[in-house]
């Protein structure tokens, strides 16, 4: 089973695309999209026992880290760049996500919502940074260095002059309504294009 | 085109020669024929040709790859990674390994005869170059009737010819295995090889390279060069971890003793010296020289104009790029300008870094992760 906001990506990228996935993981998302949409799937990911996963399944993986090696890929050269769950993993997410615009005709960029309102409640109520099973680890051993909520990912988005072409809400591996987005929905789905 | 080749034709099996009449354009300008070729093959070529691996072998090796060294009675020098059920397998696979030009298993080098002076080349025989031993290889794939290669799988100088087949024959290779390589001879590799060279023609017996008629040749001096060469295959931590600072066992002394003199009072001399000494045994020197100069002319990209991306413009072979963590001869990073040239080229490129203890020579060990890798990236290329 594809990870909910993957099956959500998997099923909105054009069959026959050339596709970068940007923090490839395991290679699960290149997997389904080669095989269910033939496309032509690249990937990048920093955990070499991933990357070795990912090759040993015939996948095209290169090991690098998004923050220093997407400058290599040249512009307009894929389809689409896919960050999934990695965004608020990076150190300079803006600088990431301008990357992918440069090099993908599109963008996928989805992340986990820190304005969901259990985070709210804990945060306010608690006095605690959110423990949640979306986003499980403590303050001090969790990889995302740089929290975001759907909110301002779409003030990014407008700074930076790009434009929306889909937007996708989830709640557990359920799709959610837009209404209110930044206080219901735990995970966000983006398109976007220059 | 010819027929399929049944298992009683003569240029398939193992311990294998040929003597081709090229002739052979070297990138020096010189013309070198006849050229000789040694090589094994393993498994059966398919009926549509379509399944050749060939393997290309480091410095010292040979093309005794999954067969008994003649000579040393080891096994061959990658069984781990060739054999039934192993990632390249006879069993689905036509796999060929050759000496390379300039060695000295059998196929032409400065030990061979030259047909114009009918005696060895010795220092006569043309300087060669990585290219060089690619276009003798095609040589040889062009006699075997193979036209395409599946894959093209090396590791160390064998990752240098790895990597040049698809630039000099992008039509020919579908797709290419390097492994702890590199796409150019840093100044480091280069000062490594002088030294190693300079131990060889130190030694008074090497005169000039003129030692085959009386058989007293330089293994001093080679002996040497081993040893300096093997130190750079090796992880500091490996070499603290196998030997540390323990002493070798004596007689008298099991434990082993300082004896205030230079006898190989520490485990780790004892171990370089045996390598340099079983390394003559199996060696020659001038061969050594110029398989070492061929490693130091080796850059892909002076060769297209500085861009080493320019170089994987025309092919559309797909690459398996593979460094380990502990080498510091060929260290990551040279394997990482491999890749982000691959990427800038629009290349179907993979690149991992492993861990391993062993330094260089991980490739050669035990190296379950390696196994995985190569095994994923060929059969990929199979269900095509």
């Amino acid at each position: 089973m594809l990870r909910p906001d993957l099956a959500l990506i998997a099923r909105n990228v054009t069959p026959g695309a050339r596709v970068l996935d940007v923090g490839c993981g395991d290679g699960a998302l290149m997997a389904a999209l080669r095989d269910q949409r033939n496309v032509d799937a690249r990937g990048l990911e920093i955990d070499p026992v991933n990357v070795a996963s990912a090759v040993g399944r015939g996948l095209s993986v290169v090991q690098g880290d998004a923050d220093t090696d997407l400058h290599y890929y040249g512009e307009g050269s894929f389809d689409y760049a896919i960050l999934s769950q990695t965004l608020q993993t990076t150190r300079r997410p803006d600088r990431v996500v301008e990357e992918l615009m440069r090099i993908g005709s599109q963008a996928f960029v989805s992340f986990p919502n820190f304005a969901h309102w259990r985070g709210r409640l804990s945060l306010a109520f608690g006095g605690r940074m959110p423990v949640t099973r979306l986003l499980p680890d403590t303050w001090y051993d969790t990889l995302n260095i740089h929290h975001l909520t759907i909110d301002d990912f779409r003030a990014l988005v407008k700074d930076r002059g790009w434009s929306i072409d889909g937007q996708w809400f989830l709640n557990g591996v359920k799709e959610t309504t837009h209404t209110n987005a930044n206080l219901f929905a735990q995970h966000a789905v983006f398109l976007l294009r220059r | 085109m010819a027929t399929v080749p049944a298992s009683s034709d003569s240029r398939f099996g193992l311990a294998r020669q040929v003597r081709l009449s090229g002739p052979l354009r070297l990138d020096s300008g010189a013309i070198l024929t006849p050229v000789d070729i040694a090589y094994e093959t393993y498994g059966t070529l398919n009926v549509d040709r379509s399944n050749a691996i060939l393997l290309c072998h480091a410095l010292t090796g040979d093309q005794y790859v999954a067969s008994q060294h003649p000579l040393t009675g080891k096994p061959g020098w990658w069984w781990r990674m060739v054999g039934e059920g192993k990632p390249v397998d006879p069993s689905r696979h036509f796999i060929v390994c050759a000496n390379v030009l300039g060695s000295c298993m059998g196929s032409s080098g400065p030990a061979s005869v030259d047909p114009t002076r009918d005696e060895p080349y010795a220092m006569r025989f043309p300087v060669i170059t990585i290219g060089d031993m690619v276009r003798a290889q095609a040589l040889l794939l062009d006699h075997l009737g193979v036209d395409r290669l599946r894959a093209v799988i090396g590791g160390s100088m064998g990752g240098m010819q790895a990597l040049t087949w698809p630039t000099i024959f992008p039509e020919r290779v579908e797709s290419t295995v390097v492994i702890a390589s590199t796409a150019r001879h840093s100044a480091q590799n280069i000062a490594f090889h002088e030294v190693g060279r300079q131990a060889i023609m130190a030694d008074p017996r090497w005169r000039g390279g003129d030692y085959y008629a009386d058989g007293d040749v330089p293994s001093a001096g080679l002996a040497v060069a081993r040893m300096a060469a093997h130190i750079t295959y090796l992880s500091e931590a490996g070499l603290t971890e196998k030997f540390g600072r323990r002493l070798q066992a004596r007689p008298d002394s099991p434990g082993g003793q300082k004896t205030f003199g230079f006898d190989a009072d520490f485990q780790v001399e004892s171990y370089l010296r045996h390598q340099g000494l079983s390394f003559v045994e199996r060696f020659d020197a001038n061969s050594y020289l110029y398989i070492t100069r061929a490693m130091d002319y080796y850059d892909i990209a002076e060769d297209h104009e500085g861009s080493l991306a320019r170089a994987f413009a025309k092919t559309k072979a797909r690459f398996c790029v593979v460094s380990f963590d502990t080498d510091w001869l060929y260290p990551t990073a040279e394997s990482r300008v491999i890749v982000h040239a691959l990427n800038a080229s629009g290349a179907q490129a993979s690149f991992v870094e492993l861990a391993s203890p062993f330094g260089h020579d991980a490739f050669l060990l035990e190296a379950p992760e390696l196994n995985r890798v190569v095994d994923g990236f060929l059969r990929a290329g199979e269900q095509r």
